[in-house]
């Protein structure tokens, strides 16, 4: 009781504080008659006045990150939480919305866009620690995937071709992972950073060995698919159903992972490999194959995510291109503790916010861009500080098996 | 100090002889890849040799790069010790690169022996506030600090780009960069004419102190439990979130000092384009050095060789520098994965010895 009312204290003080700061700011325009426009895609779009909107929702904040304060009720901090968070961000919204439409289904497109490479990293990330290997290599495995996958498409001349080596070059990589972490019983956190260091240096060798000397230095980029009917859906249309072909892979992979893991013998025994592997091997299953499959399996997740940065998006490949987004996804994983809907939300709220920072360098919204860049890194430390409550990893994650 | 018991800290020739066919098995990894990619391995292994130890320059700067990588190689190998994986050796040692390159240039009027403390105190004191907080959250929430440290190297190299660029920004300058220290503040050259500081014997002095503080206190004894054994820590009246906060706040005073190193000896500035890796690289010197604080400089000196010679290399036998990574990362695996090198050179195991534990999973 008093642990649970000290945390209470903690966060209401924090959100209470920040809705304060909210309402100082408002003063800004309440005393002109600025207005902001939010689009909605195709429906058309609304004009609030800034400054009144603005103080309102700022209002509403503060009531509610005050009142689990009051009524000493810690189920409501998340509520008074995300009440907050929406209040920053419509701030935001509105903020950059002065005079310029803000699209708010342009916003959701790309949060969901930019969201695919974290949410395969996640799923790559799942499907091996509930089989009880750590996988913090998913960075290198990306990096790796994207330039091999770049290469084989400027070399073989067809993205289709390159998409599939970028997938199996994740795959070989994992294949080390599993040699290193289930046969060789290393520390499983060593063999992924040897991973991530190795993709440093062979990427970077490839780079400057090969595609600089190139005759091309881009190639196409995967086609964007409408889907017929589904596409002409207002807002959902727009954001879902128009879409390069990873972004619809991964909605796909999220639902089958799902899936799998919890309807089928292959998830049962994935699991109960994660959670006891020596119980698993009594009854017979195969915990060596199954390491090495699932981890296999994870590496072909991370490859295709790797696809997304130099097939999906740019048609290039540059050093250090995935710029940390291998770890942002094992932390939208264990905010999603461990499931892939769950780490498909995380995935989201990363996605989101980087979204919102790309659109207010954009607006030249007077916030030095470097504060913006940092957002997604704060917010997933303010995450697995434990906004969510606590995420706990299968039993036997990170311990090796040996068997006796 | 007794040599013998030094080596006697985790003793067996194994222990030597694992790091040494690492080191040469990876160097033929390495040399397969130039000869497959057309280039003349004789050449560009000459070429890494005299770029790191040619003559009187090279070595000189070979050691400049090492001090660096001795103190953040130190940094993750206190970290490893209390059973913590310090990632975040890259943005400790740009916090305390920034600290020192503030008070190089802000504080005037302070004599040499007052102002140059001052300078290296404020790196040594950023860079562990820096390392603190992922500590401080691992203690409190059970937050990961892996992931936490590579968090907040993100965030401490776009903060730095932030500040060299606004508020620490010399307007006078053509690149964007912070004023220059006074000359108050400045760590006196070692040899005349070159580059190596005082930071080099300051880095050999924190390897005595770290052995000290680790095996000679109770601080050291209560980290190393902590790092062997939580649960016996914890029986034992052992406080293991303060122990995990002290680790990563002396962890990250020991990248601060690296960072302050940098810039009161060698640049005098710190520019926005300050790149330094040297926080990445120390993983693998920590690893190679088994932890080990007296291992750290061999290590350190190797991998600072391999980035010096690297541009030579590249010169003379027009290979890509990045082979030095590759190297590097082989070079690691087969330390992490002994077997390996057991199994190629048909070694065999010894007997199993209390190891130095170095991750657990996610921890709770």
């Amino acid at each position: 009781m008093e642990k649970s009312n000290y945390k209470t204290i903690v966060f209401s003080a924090l959100t209470i504080i920040l809705n304060l700061l909210i309402i100082r700011f408002s003063f800004r325009f309440l005393g002109q008659d600025l207005k902001s426009i939010i689009g909605f895609g195709k429906l058309g779009s609304i004009s609030v006045f800034t400054g009144r909107t603005i103080f309102i929702l700022a209002c509403l904040g503060l009531a509610g990150s005050i009142f689990p304060l009051v009524r000493r009720l810690e189920k409501f901090i998340n509520l008074s939480f995300f009440v907050t968070a929406f209040v920053a961000v419509a701030t935001l919204i509105l903020w950059a919305g002065i005079d310029s439409k803000f699209d708010i289904v342009g916003l959701l497109a790309l949060s969901l866009r930019l969201s695919t490479p974290i949410v395969l990293g996640a799923l790559s990330g799942i499907l091996c620690e509930r089989t009880g290997v750590i996988n913090i290599a998913i960075e290198g495995m990306m990096l790796t995937a994207a330039c091999i996958g770049f290469t084989a498409a400027l070399y073989l001349g067809n993205i289709w071709l390159g998409l599939i080596c970028a997938v199996v070059s994740g795959a070989v990589m994992s294949l080390l992972h599993a040699f290193l972490s289930v046969t060789m019983i290393t520390d499983q956190i060593i063999s992924g950073t040897v991973i991530n260091i190795l993709a440093v240096g062979l990427t970077g060798f490839i780079r400057r060995s090969f595609l600089i000397r190139a005759r091309l230095s881009r190639t196409a980029i995967l086609p964007i698919i409408t889907v017929p009917l589904l596409a002409k859906i207002p807002i959902i249309g727009a954001i879902i159903f128009t879409n390069q072909p990873i972004v619809f892979m991964m909605m796909g992979l999220v639902a089958l992972i799902t899936i799998l893991l919890f309807k089928t013998r292959w998830g049962l025994r994935t699991r109960s490999i994660g959670e006891h592997p020596e119980a698993a091997d009594t009854v017979g299953i195969n915990v060596f194959k199954m390491k090495y499959q699932n981890v296999m399996l994870g590496g072909m997740l991370a490859g295709l995510a790797g696809a997304w940065f130099s097939l999906e998006t740019t048609g290039s490949f540059d050093d250090l291109m995935t710029n940390g987004k291998g770890f942002i996804a094992l932390a939208a994983m264990i905010f999603g503790k461990w499931h892939p809907v769950g780490a498909f939300t995380g995935g989201l709220i990363f996605g989101f916010s980087d979204a919102l920072q790309i659109i207010f360098q954009i607006k030249g919204i007077p916030i030095p861009p470097q504060f913006l860049w940092m957002l997604p890194y704060l917010i997933t430390m303010v995450v697995l500080a434990g906004v969510i409550g606590k995420s706990t990893p299968p039993a036997a994650d990170g311990k090796p098996y040996i068997k006796r | 100090m007794d040599v013998k018991k030094i080596f006697k800290l985790r003793a067996g020739y194994q222990d030597l002889l694992i790091p040494f066919l690492s080191i040469i098995t990876s160097l033929v990894i390495g040399a397969i890849i130039i000869y497959a990619s057309g280039a003349n391995v004789y050449a560009a292994y000459k070429g890494l040799w005299q770029g790191s130890f040619g003559n009187a320059r090279t070595i000189a700067e070979t050691f400049v790069s090492t001090t660096p990588y001795i103190l953040t190689g130190l940094a993750v190998a206190f970290g490893f010790r209390c059973g913590l994986f310090n990632i975040g050796a890259e943005g400790q040692l740009y916090a305390g690169a920034l600290a020192a390159a503030y008070i190089g240039y802000a504080w005037r009027g302070l004599p040499h022996f007052i102002h140059l403390p001052i300078a290296i105190i404020a790196g040594i004191i950023a860079g562990g506030i820096w390392g603190a907080i992922p500590g401080y959250l691992k203690a409190k929430t059970g937050a990961h600090e892996v992931i936490n440290t590579i968090m907040m190297n993100h965030i401490m190299i776009r903060l730095t780009d932030y500040l060299v660029k606004n508020p620490m920004l010399d307007p006078k300058a053509s690149v964007p960069r912070t004023a220059y220290i006074l000359k108050s503040a400045y760590l006196p050259k070692i040899f005349p004419g070159f580059r190596l500081h005082w930071g080099f014997i300051l880095a050999i002095i924190a390897i005595f102190l770290i052995y000290y503080i680790l095996f000679k206190t109770k601080v050291g004894f209560e980290i190393r439990t902590v790092g062997l054994n939580q649960d016996a820590a914890r029986y034992a009246g052992m406080n293991i979130s303060k122990n995990f906060v002290l680790a990563m706040a002396i962890s990250g005073g020991l990248a601060g000092l690296a960072g302050a190193g940098e810039v009161l000896g060698l640049n005098y500035n710190l520019p926005a384009a300050f790149v330094s890796g040297f926080g990445f690289d120390a993983i693998a010197i920590a690893l190679l050095a088994k932890s080990n604080p007296f291992a750290v400089f061999p290590s350190a000196m190797l991998w600072a060789a391999l980035r010096n010679g690297a541009g030579l290399m590249q010169v003379r036998a027009k290979i890509s520098i990045d082979l030095v990574n590759i190297i590097q990362a082989f070079v690691i695996m087969f330390i992490a994965a002994p077997n390996i090198v057991r199994y190629l050179y048909r070694i065999r195991a010894e007997r199993e010895k209390a190891g130095v534990l170095l991750t657990k999973g996610w921890g709770q």
